[in-house]
């Protein structure tokens, strides 16, 4: 992809100066602008918070962050919230969930790019479709499947169940990655005498670590932001971040913006991350490898 | 065992040996428990009740499709759909032209923008509701100093709907940007230098050479953003819960209410099915247009 005016090119961006970048910048600012005043907001007293006209200067408290992980009790002790578990859950689903998808999807994506079966391209319709799916489509029979076998609040049954969320987007990213790559070194490699094994782990998958690095980030991401799922199908003690946001809206006393902002930004710091790391790769993730470029 | 493992080795398979992980973990998780719920539709049952199912045939479907509440849901997705869809479209076109050029911090900047549709709907559901606030939120506020008059946004339908439309295409325009510019940046410079020699107007240069490179990435935008609004429900949960009244209700929020408030199980797997059926077309039509731009380029 060569949006960022990198890699082969065929059309020369035109140059602008300091003064085009300055009007972009203001209106990047005014786009970014809702992540921003969650992110002033966090930093906020209740009054600040809740300020008519809204405090765009004010003196920063770090007493919100505070309150993520521990709350007052009556008796003035400090408590456990259970975020820090919240957000120990979340990346530990995100993390198992991912881990499986990419090796499997993978294997896969090799076998759909490499040795093409008879109906390939209904394989890989079937297996986009599960991912076009609305979630609401696929959980109420999961629902119920998971009420059976007790996999209900478990973390193997939403780790499995992350797994398939993201294994169609693994096998789809992946095998754009393995179609690009060219099959003369591993013919090559073939006719030396090497074996499939070492063909895919010797020549394959080096060439590709950028690629299985995008997809498992990529995917991690996605399962760090979902929702839904995690809302029917965690218990107390599996309950992910964005479930525990969406709960603290729900409270009867108002809600408390300036721990939600807090809750907010602490989650939002590894998409930064990672949304950074991945610009060359956006593309072909946001439509599960189907556009390269 | 060693002829087992010959058979599992034997080149002929190894195709199908890759792949079989994968469709087996999709048969177990996805694949079976669609089929089970396609087999619900077609029985008397209720996840929140003892009763064993009893047959009921085509009864769900038909109670489905003449229930008008259906088609009201239906109406509001679509609605949600193409307002949203379109918003994306405009800006999106807008900010890929703005940054089809090279100019200094151009990557750093492209971040601000992109970086919305990364984000969790639940994360972009509170920034939106914190706005909407109607006494402190930046948007009453702003209203209230203009016009005087204290903004409910979320109390009408409109303005409902408007704010569910906002906070989508806020998220979603970077990705239609990027497919833009992708195709912006696509178009070979000697299509430039003949419309230059031709001296074309910068409208038949847009025209001619510029859109013909765009085209089909803008047509992959709208199918692939038409399907993912379809399913919208995050969003709305967090907003309007689908309020006020239910004239925000999407069709993925009353699916979700009919199958885990109500426990109307049968009905709304056989509501599923419809649902799924849709989005079989949407996507053998987006992949259809996946597969010409490829042939093409």
């Amino acid at each position: 992809m060569s949006i960022f005016g990198k890699g082969r090119k065929k059309h020369a961006l035109r140059e602008a100066g300091w003064g085009y970048s300055a009007i972009c910048g203001a209106i990047g600012l005014v786009y970014f602008s809702p992540v921003l005043w969650i992110i002033l907001t966090s930093f906020k007293t209740r009054q600040d918070a809740l300020a008519t006209p809204p405090a765009f200067f004010f003196t920063p408290t770090f007493d919100n962050f505070v309150r993520v992980f521990y709350r007052l009790t009556s008796e003035g002790e400090q408590m456990a919230t259970g975020m820090g578990l919240f957000f120990f859950n979340s990346i530990f689903i995100a993390g198992a969930g991912v881990l499986l998808a990419v090796i499997i999807g993978t294997s896969a994506a090799y076998g759909f790019s490499r040795f093409p079966l008879k109906g390939n391209d209904t394989y890989l319709f079937v297996i986009l479709t599960t991912r076009m799916l609305p979630p609401i489509v696929v959980i109420v029979p999961i629902f119920l499947m998971f009420r059976i076998t007790g996999l209900s609040g478990s973390y193997i049954g939403i780790i499995l169940l992350y797994a398939m969320f993201n294994l169609a987007f693994s096998v789809w990213m992946m095998k754009s990655f393995f179609d690009e790559l060219s099959t003369d070194v591993e013919d090559a490699a073939r006719l030396e005498g090497a074996n499939e094994w070492k063909v895919f782990f010797k020549i394959c998958l080096p060439q590709l670590k950028a690629g299985i690095a995008a997809t498992s980030v990529f995917a991690l991401i996605l399962t760090w932001n979902e929702f839904l799922f995690a809302l029917l199908l965690t218990g107390n003690d599996t309950r992910t971040v964005p479930v525990a946001m969406a709960r603290s809206m729900g409270g009867q006393l108002g809600v408390d913006w300036g721990l939600l902002a807090a809750i907010i930004t602490l989650f939002l710091i590894p998409v930064f991350i990672v949304t950074y790391l991945l610009q060359n790769h956006l593309l072909r993730g946001v439509t599960f490898g189907t556009v390269k470029k | 065992m060693r002829g087992f493992l010959d058979w599992i080795m034997d080149p002929k398979r190894r195709g199908a040996m890759l792949i079989a992980p994968a469709i087996i973990l999709l048969f177990v998780m996805n694949i079976f428990p669609l089929m089970w719920s396609f087999g619900l539709s077609f029985f008397h049952y209720k996840a929140s009740s003892m009763k064993p199912p009893s047959f009921a045939g085509l009864y769900y479907y038909e109670k489905v499709l003449s229930d008008p509440v259906v088609w009201e849901r239906f109406q509001t997705t679509a609605l949600i759909v193409s307002l949203s869809v379109l918003v994306q479209m405009i800006f999106g076109f807008a900010l890929a032209l703005l940054f089809s050029k090279k100019f200094p911090l151009r990557r750093e900047i492209m971040m601000l923008v992109l970086t919305p549709m990364m984000l969790s709907f639940v994360a972009v559901g509170v920034f939106f509701k914190l706005f909407y606030e109607p006494t402190f939120g930046l948007v009453g506020q702003a209203f209230k100093y203009i016009t005087g008059e204290t903004l409910i946004l979320l109390s009408t339908k409109w303005g409902a709907i408007a704010g569910i439309v906002i906070a989508d295409a806020w998220m979603w325009t970077p990705f239609v940007m990027l497919l833009v510019l992708a195709g912006l940046v696509s178009v070979p410079d000697y299509l430039y230098e003949a419309a230059e020699v031709d001296r074309a107007t910068k409208w038949e240069r847009f025209k001619t050479v510029t859109f013909p490179y765009v085209k089909g990435l803008l047509l992959l935008a709208l199918l692939f953003r038409t399907i993912e609004t379809f399913k919208l429900f995050d969003v709305v949960y967090i907003i309007t819960a689908g309020g006020p009244g239910t004239s925000t209700e999407t069709i993925a929020v009353y699916v979700y209410r009919m199958a885990f408030q109500f426990f109307k199980t049968s009905q709304s797997s056989a509501l599923s099915y419809i649902l799924l059926f849709v989005v079989i077309v949407l996507t053998n039509l987006y992949l259809y247009f996946v597969n010409q731009r490829e042939q093409e380029t």
